[in-house]
């Protein structure tokens, strides 16, 4: 809880409600004949709508990236390490846009939302997602706010996906994009954790197919297996030695299976918490669209094909002790970019936080991050009668 | 206008307007945003130091993190027309290879370094018995990042093995500035050679 908040903080925000009526057709076939987005702004927009910064979050993030909802809020918005007055994404500066992607749980229309077909919730009937289909909700939220072309499409892990299939579906509404720790398509290793994290949930007698809001259950254990997976895999060797070492919870060894170690009860913490905000189905079908993210595959496989249609720049940024998405599957985004003759820049991080130093204040990052974003910022076209 | 190094401004005169360069630790990316103001080249720059990387983004230059002792594997050949490395030869691990590599890449290649044969440098070496420093050469013999010192001659030797052809040279003093002096005895006056060199 912030006693105040602090000066370089966006402050109190208040999310925001947008009811689409238009259907969207999807990349699966399946159509959504009406679907709500949930998002935040912070900033304002200038008077050309030219100031705008688009948020893609991850994996498990929603609309809620930075300031805080209330005064009792324990943490702020998950990316409020870079969004904020001052910060790398200066609000002073840039109109930001936040929302929860379709499929998620967290406002926006996804498997807990009531199906207009039906009458019941969609559960597991809810259409499993490509990043396109995000991509189109996320557009025609633009459209809505009345932004015709990004200032910058920013995101991270899944988030960098998204912003890789915005600068080649619609080139022409993206300036910059800011591509981090990401990668142009999962490897086989990366496919197979997200499935085993997708069994333990399906595997939960608690589960039903993923209809267990009907016999009033939640597939808890499976949720917190998966979540338990994902999180150690976000985290490098180096990292959970740092943290937690061969740390004993109570100093001495009890001869049980309850958790011992201080990573277990980490672990253990980190599921538990997850297990009880986080819906399953949104976690398999949030997991299956990282799965088919594959830009290329409509360009022959030609990475370089795929990003010729780009017009933006990028900005290209991965972490040395990230393993879930290394440094070299950056580079591959990177090298496309070069052969593909686009403005491109590249660092990474000297850091020992794997997979999650995106979503941490590293200074190195940051000022990488904060010097591009003043680029972008000095590359937003003057209003006319500004001074 | 902004004023340039003076032996980057040599190698500015050898780039072709609207052509396409690679530099090879390109530093704080001076050169190349000259060059993409001046001349409308596009390009590239590689670097490994994360100040001078963040400089390059803050001067709106594309810089790459990568440490050319690592190879340009990455880079196709012949996709750029001009691969530039300046005061870099002398500190990678092999320098032949990596010449090998940017005539690879480009059609040509300007590459400068500072020249062991400087008088200076020979008569410190000769009277004092120690490896010699200066401000050009300013670190002791174990903590230098010039780790393959040559002088003109022996660049010239390496290119003439390689059929390496050398279309323009100049050499410099300290101050990066031509003098007519330099040009009687350039390999004993010269403290930094500028040579432009292509395979074709």
């Amino acid at each position: 809880m912030p006693d105040v908040i602090p000066d370089d903080s966006v402050g109190l925000v208040t999310p925001q409600l947008q009811h689409f009526d238009q259907p969207l057709t999807l990349r699966s076939g399946r159509v959504l004949s009406q679907y709500d987005l949930m998002y935040e702004t912070y900033g304002s927009l200038n008077a050309d709508k030219s100031n705008a910064v688009l948020i893609c979050h991850a994996l498990s993030g929603d609309h809620h990236a930075a300031g805080y909802h209330s005064m009792d809020d324990k943490k702020p918005g998950w990316w409020d390490s870079a969004i904020g007055p001052g910060k790398a994404i200066d609000t002073r500066h840039f109109f930001v846009v936040a929302l929860n992607n379709l499929g998620g749980c967290a406002g926006s229309t996804g498997p807990t939302s009531m199906n207009p077909e039906s009458g019941d919730v969609y559960g597991p009937d809810f259409p499993i997602l490509a990043v396109r289909d995000w991509v189109n909700s996320q557009a025609r939220l633009a459209d809505v706010l009345g932004i015709q072309q990004w200032a910058a499409v920013v995101g991270g892990s899944l988030g960098g996906m998204q912003v890789l299939r915005w600068s080649i579906q619609f080139p022409e509404r993206v300036r910059h994009a800011v591509v981090i720790a990401s990668a142009p398509k999962l490897s086989a290793q990366n496919i197979a954790f997200n499935e085993v994290a997708r069994q333990a949930i399906a595997k939960d007698p608690d589960f039903h197919d993923g209809w267990y809001h009907k016999f009033g259950t939640i597939p808890k254990s499976g949720l917190m297996q998966a979540r338990m997976l994902g999180h150690l895999t976000y985290l490098s060797d180096d990292a959970m030695r740092q943290k937690f070492g061969r740390e004993l919870k109570e100093g001495k060894l009890n001869y049980s299976f309850a958790p011992e170690f201080e990573v277990e009860s980490y672990l253990h913490h980190q599921g538990e918490k997850f297990s009880t905000r986080f819906d399953a189905n949104t976690y398999m079908l949030m997991t299956k669209a990282l799965d088919y993210f594959d830009p290329a595959a409509d360009f022959d496989n030609d990475l370089v094909k795929c990003l010729s249609r780009a017009r933006c720049d990028y900005l290209v940024v991965s972490f040395t002790t990230d393993w879930r998405f290394s440094p070299a599957r950056s580079e591959e985004i990177v090298n496309a970019l070069i052969h593909a003759d686009k403005n491109v820049s590249y660092a990474c991080i000297e850091s020992d936080n794997g997979h999650d130093a995106f979503l941490l204040p590293i200074p190195r990052y940051m000022e990488i991050f904060k010097a591009y974003m003043q680029r972008v910022a000095n590359s937003i076209p003057a209003t006319e009668g500004k001074a | 206008m902004t004023v340039l190094r003076d032996d980057l401004a040599i190698i500015q005169q050898w780039v072709k307007p609207d052509s396409q360069v690679l530099d090879l630790g390109c530093g704080e990316g001076s050169l190349l945003s000259y060059l993409k103001r001046h001349k409308n080249v596009r390009g590239y720059g590689l670097e490994i130091n994360p100040e001078k990387i963040t400089a390059c983004i803050a001067n709106g230059v594309n810089v790459i993190e990568q440490d050319l002792d690592k190879g340009l594997s990455n880079f196709e050949d012949n996709s750029i027309d001009t691969v530039i490395m300046a005061q870099a030869l002398q500190a990678v691990q092999r320098p032949d290879l990596l010449l090998d590599e940017m005539l690879r890449i480009g059609d040509e290649a300007i590459v400068t370094f500072p020249n062991f044969g400087y008088w200076r440098t020979r008569f410190y070496l000769l009277l004092k018995g120690r490896m010699p420093m200066s401000e050009t050469l300013p670190y002791n013999w174990y903590d230098t990042p010039n780790i393959h010192m040559c002088t003109f001659r022996d660049f010239e030797m390496l290119c003439r093995e390689k059929g390496i052809r050398i279309l323009n040279k100049t050499v410099v003093d300290d101050q990066h500035k031509e003098h007519w002096t330099i040009r009687l005895w350039p390999s004993m006056l010269g403290e930094i050679a500028v040579y432009h060199i292509t395979r074709k």
